[in-house]
């Protein structure tokens, strides 16, 4: 199976022959760092097409169809016109605020990505403390959504955000039991570690009917942290215009709109990590011969077949159904959600010491 | 009718003539509060059809349609006028109807006729700063004296509300701030993705709860009442195909029989058969529209598009058999403008397999969705008598349980020749006017299946003279549009041009339904009430 350890191996014994310790480490963080912003953008651009064909096939249309063979430049074609956009000057907003929340959006959301593995040997970052990390980091973007809705002076905006609010801190408790399921399974919070366990039989299979409650439950936790429908109060158009971020414009915009779409995929490769073995090919336990073929594979398009396939769940779900109200939102949190959770932890617990 | 006639006579004032639509009572302002207070306590008449403000030339007035909403056939007609033109004042009757809430704010904004004890006396349609009144025979059209604005209109100005009450015979003017201070007022609107079109809602919100609702009319008020009066009657025809667009056919039909009716003449039966189907494909598409936007407005917006597909398949036959998908632009005075396409009948009987398979479709997407259910059930609940006190007709008020469908009260065109039923719901709740229309489809499909095999050979229309003059007289045809009651009153004067038009827009009530069963609700749950009303925006700015 291709490791791509080698080749990162081989990078850092190149500069190392050619440059001292410390700039040969300067230049693998830059390297790395260049990487991730370019997978980065990459990928949200192939998120916002896959988005807009899905949804088209799920309502009977066609979807982007002109630029491009079958539109697949539709969205570098309005990439380029976010750049190139104004950047509308808000009266009486909270200008020095309002430029940061777009930013605080956006890093959380890449550091994030940063600690994702990839494929076998593909991770630029591997803590012993991994999945804490993950959960941390992952949940600053609130903080930049709440200071977009304070700092741009709007009432829509003001709403969005304290609806953002409310709902982020509730259901970042849910996907955290979920994920802790795993940690109880794998016995560890790296992810390197948490991957390499799930050789044999992915977490999904081995932690049996917990291990399965921990992964819907991450499921539709994990969709509500994104904001996107059934859960997108904080922006729903038809209520608040565009909630948290009526007021941005040009590549402020382009921010927040970019940092939805990765919350997206960051949320499906979690979840494809801890659950469904990462970029580790499917293997039954006694099939030889079936997990030899299994490793052919490249175990980049394992994590990323995956990974697209957690999102397309998120896809079919946000466009079939209606958003809830509020209420409802925090209700099935508290009362439904959370329980169910605890509980589950409790039955982890139970399989793992038996 | 008698007995009302001997209880009219019986009052001692007043003058009783017999017409058409029913008895006309005409009494003197000053007892004009009394006789209202007494048809509607005594006399059951809780149901206000419209309020038509009316300027003689010499005198100005008021005409209140009225009916009994259980015996909606019979209507009764209450005319009450002023000689003062400076400064004319008649009793406000919103105590007795709600709608005429609105109504007397349409009479006092064109008419300038001030309705003492009258809550709420702003302009409705026009801006506060708006000279003159538009509908009176002695209004000046100078650019001049209402250039167009330079600046937009204060929102404190749009606050202060004006009242007039008379206190020891002398009148007195008070003004309050509709919200206070400390209110936390959001606008929803008049641009906003929710919004049918340019509705301006300002809304009082507790954190994510409604507390008030003051809706602001106008954005796109074009004064099409005003045009008609220097149009003649086949001109006429098209603005009413402009009211609400979404049920252009419809108003198009109403105006049309309204004419025929005060000719004398009758379009020939197969002119009345196409028209009915023409209506409901009409109400099909409205419909689906509504049931649509409804569903885009609790975050659904692949049912919108299922429903826009849907639609479609109506525009294509309309645009076969009219040329025109939107604005049909097809009944005329006395028929049709043209005979039907050869392939209009299979093609409609190509649509109704077709609209049930896909009416199955939307139960099993969206009606059974229990997030769905968990928004409309229980929200927004509109009682059968506030129902019928706000005017709430279509099938929000039959939502309701008021039997209030005027193609079964008074059927015109081939309606009585057609078995449908009146879809009535009694709960009052979101859920039942979401699930009416997508029955009432149902219902629509029926009545064109029965019509579309039998229609009948001959001519498409009636031969009319090439000015048509209606004779004097004062003429109301009802139909029902897809929103509910839509009425046509015109006041001829022997002329070719009308005296005095007046449209009764079902949406205008609806919207005053909304800011009744709105507080103590969600943010979220307003918009979704909107659209469950389903009101259109250019039949409320005529």
């Amino acid at each position: 199976m291709l490791d791509f350890s080698n080749v990162t191996n081989w990078i850092d014994t190149t500069l190392h022959r050619y440059l001292s310790d410390g700039w040969a480490l300067a230049t693998e963080f830059v390297l790395i760092a260049l990487m991730l912003l370019i997978a980065y953008a990459i990928l949200a651009l192939v998120l916002i097409y896959m988005e807009r064909k899905v949804c088209a096939f799920f309502q009977c249309r066609i979807g982007p169809n002109r630029v491009g063979k079958w539109g697949l430049l539709q969205s570098v074609a309005d990439m380029v016109k976010i750049l190139l956009k104004e950047l509308v000057h808000i009266n009486r907003a909270d200008h020095f605020l309002f430029r940061v929340a777009s930013f605080v959006v956006i890093i959380g959301s890449i550091c994030t990505f940063g600690a994702l593995p990839f494929a076998k040997g593909l991770q630029a970052i591997d803590f012993n403390v991994g999945v804490f990390y993950l959960l941390a980091v992952s949940s600053v973007g609130v903080v930049g959504i709440l200071l977009a809705g304070w700092s741009s002076n709007s009432k829509y905006t003001m709403i969005g955000a304290m609806r953002s609010g409310a709902q982020l801190i509730s259901y970042e408790i849910s996907a955290g039991l979920s994920v802790l399921a795993v940690v109880i399974l794998a016995g560890t919070m790296q992810v390197s570690e948490i991957v390499a366990l799930q050789t044999d039989r992915w977490f999904i299979f081995q932690g049996h009917i917990p291990a399965c409650i921990a992964f819907l439950t991450y499921l539709i936790a994990g969709h509500a942290e994104t904001n996107r429908g059934p859960f997108d109060l904080p922006e729903a158009e038809s209520e608040l215009t565009a909630g948290y971020h009526t007021e941005y414009s040009g590549i402020q915009f382009g921010f927040f709109y970019l940092a939805e779409y990765m919350n997206m995929f960051i949320i499906a490769a979690i979840g494809s990590t801890l659950f469904l073995g990462g970029w580790m090919p499917l293997h039954i336990p006694g099939w030889e011969s079936f997990n030899h073929v299994m490793d052919l594979v490249p175990s980049f398009i394992w994590f990323f077949g995956k990974t697209f396939f957690c999102i397309f769940l998120a896809l079919w779900v946000r466009w079939s159904f209606p958003r809830l109200r509020i209420d409802q939102l925090l209700s099935l949190e508290w009362k439904v959600l959370m329980p169910i959770c605890l509980v589950n932890l409790v039955l982890m617990s139970l399989v793992v010491i038996f | 009718m008698g007995t009302m006639k001997n209880k009219l006579a019986t009052l001692g004032y007043g003058q009783i003539e017999e017409g058409k639509n029913g008895l006309t009572f005409t009494v003197p302002a000053e007892k004009s509060y009394e006789t209202a207070h007494w048809l509607r306590f005594d006399e059951g008449f809780d149901y206000l059809f419209d309020l038509v403000g009316m300027d003689y030339g010499d005198r100005l007035g008021v005409i209140y349609y009225l009916s009994r909403s259980k015996d909606p056939a019979t209507m009764l007609v209450l005319k009450t006028d002023t000689p003062d033109r400076e400064k004319p004042e008649l009793d406000s009757v919103h105590a007795l109807w709600e709608s005429a809430n609105l109504y007397e704010r349409e009479v006092y904004d064109f008419f300038g006729i001030i309705f003492l004890n009258h809550p709420d006396m702003r302009r409705i349609f026009l801006r506060a700063d708006w000279k003159g009144h538009p509908l009176r025979k002695d209004y000046d059209t100078d650019p001049i004296l209402n250039p167009v604005p330079q600046r937009n209109e204060f929102l404190s100005e749009m606050e202060r509300v004006p009242s007039f009450t008379l206190q020891m015979g002398q009148e007195v003017e008070e003004s309050h701030k509709l919200f206070g201070h400390d209110e936390y007022v959001v606008n929803f609107g008049p641009q906003h993705p929710a919004m049918h079109g340019v509705l301006h809602l300002r809304v009082s919100l507790d954190g994510e709860i409604i507390r008030k609702v003051d809706p602001n009319f106008g954005y796109i008020h074009r004064g099409i009442e005003k045009m008609c009066e220097g149009y003649t009657y086949p001109q006429i025809l098209h603005l009413a195909d402009r009211l609400d667009y979404l049920s252009g056919t419809i108003n198009r039909h109403a105006v049309c029989l309204c004419c025929e009716q005060a000719l004398g003449i009758q379009a020939p039966p197969r002119a009345q058969y196409v028209r009915t189907i023409l209506d409901e494909l009409t109400r099909i598409a409205s419909h689906l529209l509504g049931w649509g936007c409804m569903c885009m407005d609790m975050g659904s917006i692949t049912a919108f598009v299922y429903g826009m597909r849907d639609r479609e398949k109506i525009m294509d036959i309309f645009e076969e058999t009219a040329g025109g998908r939107l604005m049909v632009n097809y009944s005329v005075i006395g028929g049709l403008a043209q005979d039907i396409h050869p392939d209009f009948q299979r093609k409609v009987k190509e649509f109704i397999p077709y609209m049930r398979r896909m009416l199955r479709e939307h139960h099993l997407l969206f009606t059974g969705n229990p997030i769905a259910r968990g928004r409309m059930e229980g929200i927004g609940y509109l009682p059968e008598q506030e129902a019928i006190s706000l005017g709430a007709t279509g099938p929000s008020g039959r939502a309701s349980g008021w039997h209030n469908d005027i193609r079964k009260i008074a059927p015109y065109a081939a309606y009585d020749k057609v078995d449908f039923e009146e879809v009535l719901r009694p709960g009052g709740l979101t859920f039942d006017r979401y699930i009416i229309r997508l029955d009432e489809i149902e219902e629509s499909l029926r009545i064109i299946e029965q019509l579309i095999d039998s229609m009948p050979e001959g001519p498409y229309a009636e031969k009319t003279k090439a000015i048509i003059k209606l004779p004097e007289g004062e003429y109301l045809q009802r139909v029902e549009n897809a929103r509910g009651q839509f009425g046509v009153h015109i006041t001829s004067r022997g002329g070719k041009t009308p005296f005095r038009v007046k449209f009764r827009s079902p949406s205008l009530v609806l919207v005053g339904a909304l800011k009744a069963i709105a507080p103590k609700t969600k943010v979220a749950d307003l918009i979704m009430l909107g659209a469950s009303l389903d009101y259109v925006i250019p039949c409320i700015d005529r």
